[in-house]
């Protein structure tokens, strides 16, 4: 289970090892890990399992399966629909929602030979930083089980660094993927905006939601980015680009680029050791040839509030569709049409998700539209144009993930205003539909990971994949003790 | 007591044509078997997104431009929020801030003369499910198929002052979205449906009064109904010294009666944002120009074009160009047998006349126009006489039968034989000694019983001119 996503690929493809024995050995170490983390909302059944693995191993064996994701099991963060597989988005108002229809996504990855083995664990529908809004109970940060993995893809992140799943997808609106992968010491993507479909996401903030991957490192990322990316005629605001080689930009090269650290993202609330983790990797990329500077980027502070209306409003309004009606959870007690709706919601509903559909339903009703919605509108496309401006200087932006490494459990929630501040790094980057990853930077005292964030301009993804893989290359992997003790 | 004004602006919603639905392919004909024409996207599933159908967005401009609108070359949907079963999203995808058309005018002509409406926006939408109540399990169920149908809303502005106003715009828009295509416009199956607001006013007022708007109007005669209901019950509550509340009422045809469904208190905040799952519709130059040069030649100009270059009358062509059908079968039928003036006769006489028996709508006529074609050629080359082609024609009407094999088979032909039809007609002079009698005293409409007796005689296929030919010859001897 250590191996990475392609790594096992290479192996299953050359014989070594077979569909069903890598499909076994996600399911053992599920087995055992669980219990201590609770990624998973569901895992597929053993026989479903392998009768996917066998007819997935006879495509590799017949040549039709080439891929290098061909035959690796994967997991699905649990607002990705999958057909005839419970999808809840963490939430009790889809505790018996079974999709018809399969995510765009997941999709394509299937016609890559991937093998499902379950649906992880999510901030109930993806609003939160900790996966403690779940509920189907908190995940559990592998690295030491009385922290928070991040949110809300905490339980991808967890499945990946627990080696529960050899690679996992996540969504992200507002840090949902890096946040947690730096929690949880794991590589993870969040494309541009429209370079992943979303047919099949169930939304959140519509405008901001991108899925993207989550994997041990920048080489997985690269390659299963490559393989879920492309234009999705059924998605509306999917992107025609016009490349979608990204493991291209493999190459441990980066003399002459140029990296600019944004001085506002340093200021207070930044933990020491975070900060000097930044740094560092910027040492790391200085030695290597890259010319690293501090700039001045605007607008830091007004990220999160226009964040939080936008988010809220389209949240608002697509969380509307759960009403007992159609499908999901329905109140037991007998009433009217609109008791029904009333008592279904408040019953189906956590109170995060309530928070932000309250908010939100504010945010856009009579007299406060322009007031609140439109200002953070046009507070998104100020922000558009500092990013544009600092583009014009550097190729990637190089930025702490997020201020602290994991919390404990518990400590977020009490304090929601909190808990926001925390996506000040990773919240502009959706706003500005910009693509950004993070990677493992070494530990904290207390033995958590450390993330540094990568950001580049639209569709240039490859630059700051080329920087992550650089420096990757300058330190090795570090196995989450919990996986290693499993061994 | 005192003279008021009647004050009333439509919204028209008009279902298009298209295929297939707004968001999604699925199927939008009508009448199918419950929620079979449905997909995750018309029936509200998580994570199923709406790709616009272009369609759509053609025809809205079509329409616009035939409506004198603007068209708005950046559009986009906006996302209207409201809870209803019937409503798979709880939302509706709408268009509230960049409508796609806006300022138009249409001009209407009454018997009180010819004036201008003005439309103050033209906005596409999807169609909502429908409700059906099950009494016997005491519930209700949604059908989905029509969720997601291409809808068209035509604001207009207060400008009409009566039901006879009214009724003329709606005429207009039909007939001008007939024309183009882009619906079949049919009230009473609901492809065309008009909410009207109207208020009253002491003549000279400057300011509007409070308006209610009406719903579930069904026929031009429903909605002629329901205006002089709502213009009499507004009138009465300000003589009684009441006053009118702003409200929607909902029309019960079968009484005559309106009843209030909500009022302005509980209007809804629907808290409209831009719909963030579609990206802004940009129509560019070309393609606005492309919808201009399609677009077909309408009522007014065809009219005008049949009165003077084919020489039908002013009336007929009126009515007959009043609906796209009857002018798409006049133009086929007389491109057939380059004889104008008899297509248009039996368009307006014998074919009305059916339509009138049968209780039916131009649009519901199935014969062909190469049949009616073949009827004209076989009368005008003398084939078969006119009162037999009125009973080919009625075949013609309801089973579409090939006129040439029809009289062939019934053995129709007229019957140019003099010198037989002599010795019938001898026959018939020598048994009808009164009539000749009566001829002879001047009574000239005597000959038309005798003419009768011939034909009769003939089973009605003798030539109608040899016989008065014949008979003046015997009776003037």
């Amino acid at each position: 289970m250590s191996l990475t996503a392609v790594e096992l690929g290479k192996k299953i493809k050359a014989g070594e090892i077979s569909v069903k024995e890598a499909a076994k050995a996600a399911l053992d170490s599920i087995s055992k890990a669980e219990q201590d983390n609770n990624c998973y909302v569901t895992v597929v059944e053993e026989a479903a399992i392998m009768q996917r693995a066998e007819q997935v191993q006879k495509q590799i064996d017949d040549g039709i399966l080439t891929g290098p994701l061909a035959g690796v099991p994967v997991a699905i963060k649990d607002n990705m629909c999958t057909e005839g597989l419970l999808t809840t988005c963490s939430s009790k108002i889809l505790e018996n929602f079974v999709p018809t229809y399969t995510a765009e996504a997941v999709v394509k990855l299937e016609k890559a030979g991937a093998v499902v083995i379950g649906k992880t664990n999510m901030d109930e529908f993806a609003m939160g930083s900790t996966t403690e809004t779940s509920a189907y109970g908190e995940t559990k940060n592998p690295w030491n089980t009385a922290h928070v993995p991040g949110g809300s893809s905490g339980g991808s992140c967890a499945a990946v660094a627990a080696e529960e799943c050899h690679y996992a997808l996540g969504s992200d609106t507002g840090g949902s993927i890096r946040q947690p992968s730096s929690f949880c010491g794991v590589v993870g993507i969040k494309p541009t905006y429209g370079t992943v479909s979303r047919y099949g996401l169930i939304a959140y903030g519509s405008s901001l939601d991108q899925i993207g991957p989550v994997a041990k490192d920048v080489t997985d990322c690269a390659t299963i980015l490559e393989t879920i990316s492309g234009f999705d005629e059924k998605d509306s605001t999917s992107v025609k680009r016009e490349e979608y080689d990204f493991t291209s930009a493999l190459v441990d090269e980066v003399k002459g680029m140029k990296i600019g650290i944004p001085k506002s993202y340093f200021g207070e609330g930044l933990d020491s050791e975070v900060k000097s983790a930044v740094l560092a990797a910027a040492k790391a990329l200085e030695e290597k040839g890259a010319i690293v500077e501090e700039f001045e980027l605007n607008l830091v502070d007004y990220a999160i509030p226009a964040y939080y209306v936008i988010a809220s409003a389209e949240a608002s309004s697509n969380l509307a569709r759960f009403d007992g009606v159609k499908y999901g959870y329905r109140t037991n007690s007998q009433v009217g049409l609109h008791e029904m709706y009333k008592r279904t919601r408040s019953e189906g509903f956590g109170p995060e998700v309530k928070r932000r559909i309250m908010l939100g339903s504010f945010v856009l009703s009579s007299g406060y539209y322009d007031a609140y919605y439109l200002k953070a509108l046009r507070t998104k496309a100020l922000i558009k144009k500092e990013f544009d401006k600092a583009f014009e200087n550097y190729d990637v932006i190089l930025s702490p993930a997020a201020p602290t490494t994991a919390p404990k459990l518990g400590e977020s929630l009490s304090d929601p205003l909190k808990m926001y501040l925390g996506d000040i790094y990773t919240i502009s980057v959706n706003l500005a539909g910009l693509p950004g990853m993070t990677l493992p930077w070494g530990k904290d005292s207390n033995g958590l990971p450390i993330g540094v964030q990568l950001i580049s301009n639209c569709f240039e993804e490859k630059k700051m994949i080329r920087t992550g893989f650089a420096l990757e290359q300058t330190r090795e992997y570090e196995r989450c003790p919990q996986a290693a003790a499993r061994d | 007591m005192k003279q008021y004004e009647t004050v009333i602006g439509l919204e028209v919603h008009v279902e298009l044509a298209t295929k297939t639905k707004i968001f999604c392919a699925c199927s939008t004909a009508f009448g199918g078997e419950v929620n079979t024409h449905t997909c995750p996207v018309c029936t509200g599933m998580p994570g199923s997104l709406p790709v616009l159908n272009k369609q759509v967005v053609e025809y809205a401009m079509a329409v616009g431009l035939a409506t004198n609108c603007k068209i708005t070359q950046n559009c986009r949907f906006d996302r209207k929020n409201y809870f209803y079963p019937d409503n798979p999203q709880n939302y509706q995808i709408s268009q509230l801030y960049l409508p796609i058309c806006r300022d138009g005018k249409v001009e209407i002509e009454t018997e009180s003369g010819k004036k201008y409406v003005r439309i103050h926006e033209i906005h596409m939408e999807e169609d909502a499910g429908k409700l059906i109540h099950d009494d016997w399990d005491d519930c209700s169920l949604v059908d989905y198929n029509r969720s997601g149908v291409p809808l068209i809303e035509i604001v207009s502005e207060p400008d009409m002052r009566s039901a006879d106003e009214v009724i003329a715009y709606l005429e207009k828009l039909r007939t001008t979205i007939q024309y183009l295509g882009a619906s079949d416009c049919k009230l009473n199956e609901g492809s065309m449906r008009a909410d009207v607001n109207l208020s009253v006013r002491e003549v000279g007022a400057e300011e509007f009064g409070t308006r209610t708007e009406m719903k579930n109007l069904n026929s031009f005669k429903a909605i002629a109904r329901a205006i002089e209901n709502e213009r009499e019950r507004q009138i009465d509550l300000i003589e009684s010294g009441e006053s009118v509340v702003q409200e929607t009422r909902r029309w019960d045809d079968t009484k005559e009666y309106s009843y209030a469904m909500r009022s302005k208190e509980d209007a809804q905040d629907y808290r409209y944002f831009p719909e963030p799952d579609l990206v802004p519709v940009i129509i560019s130059d070309e393609w606005l120009q492309e919808v201009k040069e399609r677009q077909p030649e309408f009522k007014e100009e065809k009219k005008a074009r049949y009165i003077s270059e084919l020489g039908i009358p002013e009336y007929d062509a009126n009515i007959i160009t009043g609906s796209k059908r009857l002018a798409d079968l006049f133009e086929a039928t007389t491109k057939l047998c380059n004889q104008p003036k008899k297509v248009s006769n039996w368009l307006m006489v014998e074919n009305m006349r059916l339509l009138k028996e049968n209780e039916m709508e131009p649009e519901d006529i199935t014969f062909s126009p190469a049949n009616l074609a073949k009827l004209i050629e076989l009368v005008e080359g003398g084939t078969i006489n006119s009162s037999v082609a009125k009973d080919v024609f009625e075949q013609i009407f309801k089973e579409d039968i090939d006129p040439e094999k029809y009289v062939e088979e019934k053995g129709l032909k007229m019957d140019n034989d003099e010198e037989g039809l002599r010795v019938t007609i001898e026959g018939i002079v020598a048994a009808n000694t009164q009539s000749v009698e009566d001829y002879k005293n001047g009574k000239q409409k005597a000959i038309g019983f005798l003419v009768g007796q011939t034909m009769r005689a003939t089973q009605g296929k003798a030539n109608p001119g040899i016989i008065n030919k014949i008979l003046k010859e015997i009776l003037d001897k």
